[in-house]
Order: structure tokens, then sequence, then C-alpha cells
């Protein structure tokens, strides 16, 4: 039997995703013995074309190329993997889409703007090509990259964590930094995954990891109004890294620009 | 007349290279004209950081790039600190080196034994190369994973580490970590040792060329997460002052800026680094130095590889003094309180100088940014290095020598760009 063909793809974003790869160690080449890597740039495999069963793809679509290129990488795949904030809902380029400036910005950037080519609105991948499965995090982990190929290698539905962080703290045994620091925690409303990483450090986690299940973001807004945020910081807790994303964007919407923030006494 | 057209293209890439060309036009064997061109996707980072609090910054500038956020964090730090009302608590800028060292150390060993080796040594990939040299490529995961170790004591996780923030840590290293640590750098020393050793071994083409360096530099130590800022044309300025020396530029069909200093292309990284302060190297380093043979400075590119490996050795020795003297704190001190007002701030990446400018208003909201990476200041000097390089080379050998040959000279300056091994496809085109 031969080996299960991979690629790794990379549209707008840092590259730090597909470190989850790079930094494997030993068992990125037990990896590449279990499946035949074609595909990744950073890795030195270059077969953009090839015929994969599994296309894991980083980063969102934010230029007309990427748009048709991600069409391809699709009609090449058996399964498509988006990996990371950027791939699974935008990323932090996609804070573009919040105002509309797309234009304004790119102007401001660069003196000659007629070669910039690029589009109105990041979007994430599955907005454009179907997504068999999306693995959240900014960046997600090698742990979430192995398990996902283990998976698909032995033929199983993924699993899909959708926690929120709140119970990964609990089960880490970290202190409440919202209930004893009165800080800003998006641990409510945001997916596990990372291991509780922010509060085991003392400080508020900020929802890279995108949205849990049945996230109560009103709810939190309103907590985050309890303990003193003005509505512009309250929009900034939710539109950062996952803006896009549809409950961070809803409760994120209701006070972006609403009002200014108090002075600094 | 013989006129020969070679396109090379890079179909997919990273942070600052992402889809560009390198066009050469060969007339009657002379080169007429050579252009390297740009396009990433731009993320409009500077933009989005307008009206964001100024504590976000790093969070949100550590995402530019996966491979060095801690430079992009720790040079944000530098800038925004200095509006600071309360000075860093004690412990922490020597915590800071630390963090920084880990970055060095991953990005340096990634790029040695991932990105760089498989050149020198024929293979396609370090995968490919893993079957026959198992122990180099065993050594150079050994190294990223320790720096990747690093990171995550200060960061918590390697890529878009959560632990800095303004005025410090948000939580200091439990004693019990710093041992086990100490244990594994120690360990490390012989191997880093012997990679310089194998990289001043290899083969590499000698090709002198003359070039402005440019570094931060220290009164005390190696800079690396901070210092003013010298080049080798007799320039001393601070993060303040750069502006009024290098001046970025908008090439047409590229979303990279190129920067020149006062007009001039230049070198920032660890060949640049290593020329001006190589006499700060600690003793034990300018011994593995001098059994290398490099006379300082050097003016031949391929001598960037010498000079990561003992960045890498200089970073492990660094570590190790910086956890020996170790003190627990007892508490991580205030989150300070900024003052408006425009502030400045530099650093040297893995890859070379990265410097970042922010206005800051009231309320602690940014009011603008201006960032400027390394990449970008290398480009111009790429392009010179191309012209030269590849005339010396030979214009009339074929196609893929001369690919492979750009390639090497691009992977010197370690560019984002360097992640593909065949980045560059020619497409040629003879009249």
């Amino acid at each position: 039997m031969s080996r299960p063909k991979v690629a790794v793809h990379k549209f707008s974003s840092c590259d730090g995703c597909q470190l989850a790869f790079l930094n494997l160690g030993e068992s990125l080449l037990q990896l590449s013995e279990q499946v035949e890597i074609l595909h990744f740039l950073e890795a030195g495999m270059s077969e953009a074309d090839a015929q994969v069963d599994i296309a894991f793809v980083e980063g969102s679509l934010s230029t007309p190329d990427e748009l048709e290129r991600i069409k391809q990488v699709r009609i090449n795949s058996r399964y498509l993997v988006s990996i990371g904030a950027c791939a699974t809902s935008g990323g932090l380029q996609a804070l573009r889409n919040l105002d509309g400036r797309h234009d304004e910005w790119r102007d401001a950037i660069y003196a000659r703007p007629e070669f910039i080519q690029t589009l109105q609105d990041v979007k994430p991948i599955a907005s454009v090509v179907k997504v068999d499965l999306e693995l959240w995090g900014c960046p997600v982990s090698s742990n979430q990259i192995v398990a996902a190929v283990r998976s698909l290698l032995f033929g199983v539905a993924p699993v899909d964590d959708r926690d929120r962080v709140c119970l990964e703290c609990k089960r880490q045994q970290a202190v409440c930094v919202m209930v004893t620091e009165g800080k800003p925690c998006m641990g409510p409303v945001t997916r596990t995954g990372c291991g509780a990483l922010c509060p085991r450090f003392g400080r508020d986690c900020y929802g890279c990891y995108g949205p849990s299940e049945t996230a109560q973001t009103d709810t939190l807004a309103h907590r985050f109004a309890g303990l003193g945020l003005m509505p512009d910081a309250i929009a900034r807790r939710f539109l950062l890294i996952n803006s896009q994303a549809p409950a961070f964007l809803q409760t994120g919407r209701v006070f972006w620009h609403s009002g200014q923030e108090a002075e600094d006494d | 007349m013989t006129e020969r057209r070679i396109r090379i293209d890079v179909p997919a890439l990273t942070r600052v290279e992402g889809e560009g060309s390198l066009r050469l036009k060969v007339v009657d064997g002379q080169l007429v004209e050579l252009g390297l061109s740009i396009f990433e996707p731009p993320r409009y980072f500077e933009k989005f950081l307008e009206g964001r609090d100024a504590h976000e910054v790093v969070d949100i500038v550590a995402r530019i790039c996966g491979i060095c956020p801690i430079a992009y964090q720790v040079s944000a730090l530098n800038a925004l600190e200095s509006l600071a009302t309360e000075p860093l608590p004690h412990w922490v800028p020597n915590l800071r080196r630390l963090f920084y060292c880990g970055e060095w150390l991953q990005s340096h060993a990634l790029h040695i034994h991932l990105l760089a080796l498989p050149d020198f040594l024929g293979f396609d990939s370090a995968i490919a190369m893993a079957e026959k040299h198992p122990e180099a490529v065993r050594r150079g995961m050994q190294l990223q994973a320790l720096g990747n170790e690093l990171i995550r004591l200060l960061g918590g996780r390697s890529v878009h580490p959560v632990g800095a923030r303004i005025g410090g840590f948000h939580r200091a290293p439990e004693p019990e970590q710093i041992g086990p640590l100490l244990d594994k750098l120690r360990e490390a020393q012989p191997l880093a040792r012997d990679l310089t050793a194998f990289c001043a071994g290899l083969k590499l083409p000698d090709d002198p060329q003359d070039f402005i360096s440019i570094a931060l530099t220290h009164p005390d130590r190696y800079a690396i997460e901070n210092g003013q800022l010298i080049t080798s044309t007799g320039l001393k300025l601070s993060a303040e002052q750069f502006e009024q020396h290098f001046h970025e530029h908008h090439k047409p069909d590229s979303t990279a800026l190129w920067s020149d200093l006062n007009g001039e292309p230049y070198l920032t990284g660890p060949l640049a680094r290593l020329n001006i302060n190589y006499q700060q190297l600690p003793p034990v380093i300018q011994q593995s130095l001098t059994a290398t043979g490099l006379q300082l400075p050097s003016n031949n590119m391929f001598h960037s590889l010498i000079a990561r490996a003992l960045e890498i050795e200089l970073v492990i020795h660094e570590a190790i003094d910086i956890l020996q003297a170790y003190q627990y704190p007892t508490d991580t001190g205030p989150q300070p309180k900024l003052s408006a007002g425009v502030c400045f701030g530099m650093s040297e990446a893995p890859r070379g100088l990265l410097w970042h400018r922010y206005e800051v208003g009231h309320g602690q909201l940014i009011k603008a940014a201006r960032i400027v990476p390394p990449t970008s200041q290398n480009q111009a000097r790429i392009e010179a290095d191309l012209h030269r390089s590849l005339i010396a080379f030979g214009l009339n050998r074929d196609e893929e020598a001369l690919r492979l040959r750009a390639e090497q000279v691009i992977r010197n300056y370690d560019p984002c760009i360097s992640c593909a091994t065949h980045f560059l496809k020619l497409d040629v085109i003879r009249s």
C-alpha cells in the first residue's frame, strides 16, 4: 500500500502554523515515513499541483490570485484541513473588514497602490471552498496537527474539541484571573486547545482559539462592562485575532466605535 | 546580438516575499538588467494597530512573523516602555535577553539545518538529507527544540508566546524550572561547537564583495535585545535618528518596501553583526571563531552560515550565564502607565535589525505605527549581490545552475523567502 500523500499550502499568514510541523523534531521524520509529503515549501517540497489525500491550508484569502489557488487545492485534495486563525476565521488581517477602509489603508502604506492586488475583505478558507476539518488556534499546536493526521490515517472522525478555555483552566487548577484580579478574560467564550496558557501565566485569555460552542458572548460583554471596561475596550476584546468568527463579530460589533474611552487618570 | 531573458518565478511564499520574480536580461554576454520583484499579500498591520490599546501591541505584532515573534515583541516593548512612567523591574532586562536567546537559537538552528545545509550537501530537503546525515539533522532538531524550550519558559509556547508585557513578563519562571534547562544547555554546548566546525568545514563559495554592514552595538555585551545602531560607514545612531538616514521606497510590482542608508544598499543580519561586534564574543567562543580560520570583518556573504553557528554558541553561553544568576522575584511588578508621545524601539531579529515607531495618544491608544523589518532592509543588498554573484558565477551557465546559485545567494540573507527550497522557477526566453 502506498503512503497517503500530504500537502501543506500557505496563503496570507505569518507562517507560524507551519511551524507546528517543523517543530515536531524527531516526530517530523516519523511523520514523513508514515505519509508522503509532496508539497511543503518551508520544508523544501514543491509540488503545488500534486493530487493529495490531505491538504493542510494555512492563511486566509486576501488576493484575487489566492481565490483561484484555493479552488485548485480543493480539486486536488481528498481532505482539506484548514489550520490556524487566518485559515479558519480570516485572522488578524481580517480586522480590515470591520471599517471597509481597505483602499485608504493601502494608499497610506504604498506609494504605488496600482501595483497592489488585494481583496477589499479578507476571507476564511471555508467561505470559498468546502473544508473537511478546521483546526483553530493562533497558532495551532503540534498536538492538534498530529492528532488530525492520525485520525484521518485511521479513517476515524477527528475529535473536535469545542470546550471552553474555562473548563481547561479548572482542570489545570489555575486561579481564575477574572474572579481574583478582575481581568477581562475571554476564557468563558473561547475554544480550548492551548491548555489554558494565558490564565496559567496569570493573564487574561485573548481569544486566539476562536469561539467555543454555545459561547455566551453577550453575557461576557456585560460582565466586562461590570469590570469597568468602556465600550470600545469591550469591542477590542472580541475583535482581535478571530474578529470574523460570527459569535465574536456579533457581540464586538455592538460596541465597536460606540464611544470614546475615558482618559486615563 | 543575443538576448537571453530569464524569468524566475517564486510560486507561493512566505511573509515578505510571496510571489516574486527575478528578471535577468543578458545582451552579448553582459547583464544589462536585473530586477527582483516581490509580491506577498499585504496585511496592513500598521493600519489596524491604530486605535488599539498600547498594551495589546505585543500580542498583535508577534503575528507579523511566526518565526521571529519575539523580535517583534521586544522591538515594540523597547519603544513603548520608553514612555512608561517607571523603570523596568531589575530582573526583567536579563530575562528579555534570555527570551531573545531562545528565538535566535530556534531560528538559526532551523535555518542552518532545514533550509541551508541541504543546499551545501546536495539534497532537496532536510527530510531527504536525514537519511544520509541523520546526526546532522538530529543535532539541528535538538538545538531548535532547546531554543523553543527557552521561549516556552518565559512565553508558554514557542510560536506567538504569551508571557511578555509592557513592564516585564506576566509570570517569572519558577526556580525549579531552571536546573533541568541548565543541564540541557550545557549538554548542547559541545553540539554547538561541533556545528560551528562543521559549517566552517563546508566548501563555501569564495565570493568577496563590498558592502556596508549595520548592526546594533552595546558597550557591555554582544547586542541582541537592544543597543545603539552603528554602521561600517561610521554612523552611530539612536532609534530616534533612524529615519534621518534610512529611507523606504516602493518599487513597482513589489509589496515589500525597499530600504537604503543614505541612498546605498546595506547588510543587516548575522554576518553584519559579527563583523561589527565579534570582539565582544565571550573568550570561549573567540576560541571557536579562531578555530574556524574566519577573518573578520568578512566580505563573503556565504560566511553568514558560520556567523549563525557562532551566534548559536553565543546564545547558549548567554542563556547559561543568565539562568545561573537568576533569582526568583517576589512579584512581577505593576503594569506601568504610559505617557502620550512618540516612541522608538529596535532590536536584532535573527535575520537583522527590526525598527519600530509608535505614536501613543491619550488613554494609551496607538495613533500611528511604523515597522521596518529586516528583510525589506536587505532587499536592495540581495539585488546587488545577485548582480555581482551571477556575473562571477558565469551568465552562460544553464538555467538550472543559475537558479540554484541565485537561490543560495538569496538564502544567505535568511529572508522568509529562504523557507522554500526550490522557490525560483525559471522561464527562459531566448531571441
